[in-house]
């Protein structure tokens, strides 16, 4: 249990620098330390394969795309676009509303009786894929087709316009 | 009991931990001296007997080098750049299955660190995170042939991933599982998983060859176009780990190969030797073949980059993009039908 | 319009077929050859073990020669100085002494003989001007050192050993 406030208070305390940090590359980096964070939460909760799909997808690829894209912007001081007051009020707008959030949730806070796995072994590959292929079929059939689109409107996107004459 | 187990444990670390470290430093000298066999030369023989000492001195060296860290560079991250590219390399081994178990009396040593139950998609993730110290090292430097060196390595490997990651897909349908030691244990005796993978090892060597950043595809540190690629600012000890990780990582590889597509420690006829030599002998000389198998991997490593020049940019992406994806698709829908209809 | 010559080939590229697409038998070709070259004897002469011949014509280290008595030859003329043309040759005369007889060929030697190697180009014209066969080049390579000074050569590195009688 000590693992998990530990764990729990490091994923907070790496979320809270990805926001504070000035360099936005520092950000991302924070950002790659949160999710090894989440990594471990999974581990402890006996999801390996959730795990090494976690770190594999998200630390390995989703945020090496995210940093591979900051270091060729090279953002700093001198590139900082200037705030638009109308962005100030929108940022108010949007921070009331999770503070009003954060403030309800905690209101409705009870301590709940601790979750007790029926079957440990639910996070192991094999379970899971059958947990997948029956029960949640045609959601995960769904979202494939999800991925495929929003693959094939990449594709649409990074292609060359065709020439006005052809 | 439990301390002995633990400690045995710690042993089996700490010499694998060592291993890799002496193949890296001798793949160095390795390297070097295939080099000048392959160019009618050589190579280092100054240092000890045919220069065996020659890794001892290259390391005195860099030890003994000033240590520059630019004004200019991010300091903190400067250093980690090249700790987590060594890191990562050095935990990979952990999942690989060395020999089958010691039995010594009534304990069953096994030769593998960990056995968990995700191992290939373990040593993916470790090799993704590889990229990180190459990356975050070449943005620290604040040079710009650091970083478009790093930003080089960066999106070679997440190309190269993609088809490695295909091919090991469709290893995964014939094998049905994703543990290394059931995946070895498979392909007892002669029954590779080659014989029934051979377009899969290919797709699967060619993305080694890039994820290492080894000839033909070492872009990321391309001297002719980058200067030094994304270790131009970095001296002594941290150069030094950057080359090194890269020498493990090809050790690593190697091993991943052997153990995936080669049959690891098995060899053709190792039921009559475990018969015939005992329970303690057998499992060594399968120790013996996996790392006979590795070392022909590593010099088919050096082999390929004394022969093969470096590749254009564009040609590293269009290789990966369009024939080595397709390729492993390609592979997917035959290994299917293969299971389905055989 | 007709070719000047008729050295001129016309190449026809032919698109690659899939087998030559495919890179993989050139690259095994590539890697015969290579694994050809593993196995050939290797072609280098290990240097300070080992020294390749040189050829007839080589001007090393000069030397200052002895006639068959074992006296120097050296007269001490300056000609060999007046011809250089690096000006790396310098040179002291003394008059011979009774008694010194088998040490000097000539009434005159060369007290003090200097040859500066860092200007010496080697050319040889020292040997051509010599009219009593005293100096030639034919020596080895000139060795390296750390002090300018140490490059000068006097005639303790420059005259041949004593015959042994």
């Amino acid at each position: 249990m000590s693992t998990f406030y530990f764990i729990a208070f490091l994923s907070i305390f790496f979320s809270l620098l990805v926001i504070f940090a000035k360099n936005p590359v520092h950000s991302v980096l924070y950002l790659i330390l949160t999710f090894f964070t989440f990594t471990i939460h999974y581990i402890l909760l006996n999801a390996q394969f959730l795990a090494v799909v976690n770190f594999i997808v998200y630390m390995g690829a989703i945020m090496v795309l995210f940093l591979f894209v900051m270091m060729l912007l090279n953002l700093n001081k001198e590139t900082e676009p200037g705030k638009h007051y109308l962005a100030k009020l929108a940022g108010v707008i949007a921070g009331g509303c999770l503070l009003v959030t954060l403030v309800g949730s905690l209101k409705a806070y009870k301590v709940s009786a601790p979750v007790v796995l029926q079957d440990p072994g639910l996070g192991l590959v094999k379970n899971l894929g059958k947990v997948l292929f029956s029960e949640f079929l045609l959601p995960f059939e769904i979202s494939s087709v999800l991925l495929l689109s929003a693959m094939v409107g990449a594709v649409l996107l990074a292609k060359k316009e065709p020439k006005a004459t052809a | 009991m439990e301390l002995l187990d633990i400690g045995i444990k710690f042993i089996l670390i700490v010499v694998i931990f060592l291993i890799s470290l002496v193949v890296a430093m001798y793949s160095t000298y390795a390297e070097r001296k295939l080099a000048a066999f392959f160019q009618d030369r050589v190579g280092p023989n100054r240092a000890g007997p045919g220069g065996m000492f020659q890794p001892l001195a290259d390391g005195m060296k860099m030890f003994m080098k000033e240590e520059i860290i630019p004004t200019q560079a991010s300091g903190l991250l400067f250093i980690v750049g090249p700790s987590l590219a060594i890191m990562t390399a050095c935990i990979g081994s952990a999942v690989i299955p060395w020999g089958q178990a010691i039995t010594i009396g009534s304990r069953v040593i096994p030769l593998q660190v960990t056995d968990i139950n995700v191992g290939i998609l373990y040593i993916f993730g470790v090799v993704s995170l590889g990229v990180y110290g190459i990356m975050i090292g070449g943005w620290a430097s604040n040079n710009k042939y650091s970083l478009l060196g790093a930003i080089r390595a960066a999106s070679q490997n997440i190309s190269y991933e993609i088809s490695m990651g295909l091919s090991i897909i469709a290893l995964l349908m014939v094998t049905g599982t994703l543990s290394l030691k059931e995946i070895t244990e498979q392909q007892h005796g002669w029954h590779w998983n080659i014989l029934r993978q051979p377009l899969g090892f290919i797709i699967f060597i060619v993305c080694a060859f890039a994820e290492t950043n080894r000839s033909p595809f070492d872009l990321p540190e391309c001297e002719t176009e980058l200067v030094g690629g994304y270790h131009t600012e970095y001296s002594s000890m941290k150069l030094g780990f950057y080359l090194f990780a890269e020498y493990i990582n090809m050790f690593i590889s190697s091993a991943v190969m052997a153990t995936l597509y080669w049959g690891g420690y098995n060899y053709p006829g190792m039921d009559w030797m475990a018969a015939h030599v005992g329970p303690i002998i057998a499992p060594l000389i399968g120790v013996a073949v996996m790392f006979a198998k590795v070392f022909a991997f590593i010099f088919f490593f050096m082999w390929v980059r004394w022969t093969i020049p470096r590749f254009r940019y564009d040609q590293l992406m269009n290789l990966g993009w369009k024939t080595l994806i397709p390729l492993a698709i390609l592979n997917i829908v035959l290994t299917g039908l293969f299971i389905t209809f055989l | 319009m007709e070719p000047l010559s008729n050295k001129r080939k016309v190449l026809d590229f032919k698109p690659l077929n899939l087998l030559e697409r495919s890179y993989l038998p050139e690259i095994a070709k590539g890697l015969t050859i290579t694994m050809k070259h593993f196995f050939k004897k290797d072609v280098t002469i290990r240097y300070p073990e080992q020294k390749r011949e040189f050829s007839e014509n080589f001007r090393g280290q000069h030397s200052l020669k002895r006639d068959e008595d074992g006296k120097e030859r050296c007269t001490a003329c300056g000609l060999c100085a007046l011809s250089c043309p690096a000006e790396a040759i310098t040179m002291t005369a003394a008059e011979r002494q009774p008694g010194e007889e088998n040490l000097y060929r000539e009434e005159k030697y060369a007290a003090v003989y200097e040859i500066n190697m860092l200007r010496c180009i080697f050319c040889g014209l020292c040997e051509e001007a010599c009219p009593k066969e005293a100096i030639y080049l034919d020596g080895d390579i000139v060795p390296t050192d750390f002090l300018r000074k140490d490059f000068i050569y006097g005639k303790d590195k420059l005259v041949e050993p004593p015959l042994n009688k």
